[in-house]
């Protein structure tokens, strides 16, 4: 018996993507990477640019966001990947090309490469998930930390005099001549990844527009690094992070 | 007859890479190298072969970029000197890991630290023994006249393809900043995407209906994957240590005595053969061309005709611990440098040696 004998073909309202893989994901459950891949091969997938997509993961929890999304992929060193995606893109201009990093990769390590590929105007998409803190090596403080938050460097929370200051590199990049398109969403409820969804698709028509950078951030959750439970993360991120990360698009031209 | 051009080593690179079929450039300004990216800023591929080149934020970020364009099976170079090549060791070791071609040229200064713009030999150890962290060899040139920085870019790019590894052109400042006659050699046009398609078909070149994604990274987060892995990169440097050595000779068929130098080093030597010689001293000179592959073979088979061998090189004293491991205690092996961008005499190199047989 397979699903077509389950559910009648006339009654299905929605299938998977088929460019996500089969392969088991290794994020933990209520982790935003999940639905942000999944936004990436619906939206890839819709466009029909999937023999012409070339995407860039970093170093971090997604770091084997290859194993799940069925398109060529390069796997960079940990802050490189707009390095990567500017000669990938420079020598194949017909090829769209992404890079998802995440907050530690593209905003602390990463700072150099994102800033001066996103003012060179590269025409790439870079999907950037901020869940404040580093979920890979266990949940030390990242450089979108909020002042406060309890993390395994702060562990009595974050204090400016001693760590700094939470970045909002997307406000930064926002004032760029090189990017075209910058926007916040998230992707917690079925309608903020409807809306995601939108912003996604239209940095990927962007790139074949040369308009420049289109730059997505997704404020996300870390269940796992914050201890909470998923629903309880949800909450935190909308009571927390969305006061100090405002949605919505920060510049579209 | 070919046409003959005087110009520098440096420039000689950017015109062996737009004329070799070279897709794209990435570098950062760095003494002595930088007329190879001025030069090709002057001359503007881009206009004519198509090849791409761009100033980089970083050497970090060069060496990243050439990581993302030898994903996709271009041909991608950059130069810098020896500063620079230190923050490059960490992306060519990722692209060693992810086995990808890709070109490197060092035109090498003095160090350690900010040290000096003038030339040096100091960083063999660095570039020859891999120079980032894991276990991994790059393919190493080492040119002599500005004639093989032009040469080298076609052979290096050769190399690296065939063996799925990055390649590097060792060389320093005075072959960089020398000004000699150049013979432009035949031009060999950019492949085409149905050429890079069927040269490269591990490449990122869009994953085309039927056909597996391609995946490349230097990730392997099980042991007995990133073992395997290990193994098949060794093999494969075996493979190139038996059949890629590249060395020429100078007077050896009766020598006694040899010295062994590289780059520019090997130039002043031969001046140094030439005057032991007039002092009837049977001296001979090898000068290993691949330092990885080192040729071991040339060396060995001249250890039974000798009774000192000289490492001449413009450091503390690198080479010399490669010459050791291969004569392995048979013939006394001496070194004699200058650091710091000093330049020895071909005199005071042979006034050097004289000292070793009268020890």
């Amino acid at each position: 018996m397979d699903i077509n004998d389950i559910i009648k073909p006339e009654n299905k309202v929605y299938s998977k993507s088929p460019l996500l893989t089969d392969n088991i994901m290794h994020y933990c459950p209520g982790c935003t990477h999940g639905v942000v891949h999944k936004i990436l091969a619906e939206v890839i997938g819709e466009m029909g640019i999937q023999d012409k997509t070339i995407g860039i993961s970093p170093v971090g929890c997604a770091v084997l966001a290859y194993n799940y999304i069925d398109i060529d992929w390069e796997q960079a060193a940990h802050g490189r990947a707009p390095a990567l995606a500017t000669a990938a893109k420079r020598l194949n201009p017909d090829k769209y090309v992404f890079t998802y990093q995440g907050d530690g990769d593209l905003a602390s390590i990463g700072t150099a490469e994102i800033i001066h590929a996103c003012n060179r105007g590269e025409n790439i998409v870079v999907i950037f998930i901020n869940n404040a803190i580093y979920g890979m090596t266990g949940g030390q403080m990242a450089p979108t930390t909020l002042l406060g938050q309890v993390t395994a460097t702060t562990p009595y929370g974050r204090k400016a005099e001693l760590n700094g200051f939470p970045l909002k590199i997307t406000e930064l990049v926002a004032q760029l001549e090189g990017t075209c398109f910058v926007t916040r969403q998230s992707a917690q409820n079925p309608a903020a990844v409807r809306k995601a969804k939108k912003a996604v698709r239209k940095a990927f028509e962007n790139s074949m527009m040369n308009k420049g950078t289109s730059f997505v951030e997704f404020v996300g959750t870390c269940n796992s690094g914050w201890k909470m439970t998923p629903v309880k993360a949800n909450q935190w991120m909308e009571e927390n992070m969305f006061p100090f990360y405002p949605l919505g698009d920060i510049k579209d031209r | 007859m070919a046409e003959k051009i005087l110009m520098k080593g440096n420039e000689a690179i950017a015109y062996g890479a737009i004329r070799y079929g070279c897709d794209g450039y990435f570098g950062y300004p760095i003494t002595p190298q930088s007329e190879v990216m001025e030069t090709l800023m002057a001359e503007k591929p881009w206009e004519t072969t198509g090849m791409v080149v761009l100033q980089a934020e970083s050497e970090t970020s060069s060496i990243n970029m050439l990581y993302g364009g030898a994903c996709t099976g271009k041909k991608v170079m950059t130069s810098s000197s020896s500063p620079g090549i230190s923050l490059m060791c960490e992306g060519m070791s990722y692209l060693a890991g992810a086995e990808l071609p890709c070109l490197i040229v060092n035109v090498m200064r003095g160090g350690p630290g900010l040290g000096t713009i003038q030339p040096s030999q100091s960083d063999y150890f660095q570039c020859v023994k891999g120079g980032g962290h894991g276990d991994y060899k790059m393919i190493v040139l080492a040119p002599a006249s500005a004639q093989d920085m032009y040469d080298f870019v076609d052979k290096a790019f050769e190399l690296a393809f065939k063996y799925r590894t990055p390649a590097m052109i060792l060389s320093d400042g005075v072959i960089g900043q020398m000004m000699e006659k150049v013979e432009l050699r035949p031009i060999k046009p950019r492949r085409t995407a149905e050429e890079i398609d069927a040269q490269c078909e591990w490449a990122c070149t869009g994953r085309k209906s039927g056909r597996k994604k391609h995946m490349i990274t230097s990730l392997a987060l099980e042991a007995p994957v990133q073992e395997a892995a290990n193994i098949r990169l060794q093999e494969k440097y075996k493979e190139i240590e038996e059949k890629e050595a590249l060395f020429a000779t100078y007077r050896t068929e009766d020598a006694e005595y040899l010295l062994v130098a590289f780059g520019s080093m090997s130039r002043l030597s031969e001046s140094v053969v030439d005057l032991a010689r007039e002092n009837g001293i049977k001296m001979g000179l090898l000068r290993p061309i691949t330092l990885f592959p080192y040729p071991k073979q040339a060396l060995e088979s001249l250890i039974p005709q000798l009774k000192s061998i000289a490492s001449v090189e413009l450091n503390s004293g690198q080479m010399v611990e490669d010459i050791r491991l291969i004569v392995n205690g048979r013939v006394p092996v001496y070194h004699f440098g200058r650091m710091g961008g000093m330049i020895p005499s071909p005199e005071e190199i042979y006034e050097a040696f004289v000292k070793t047989i009268n020890r």
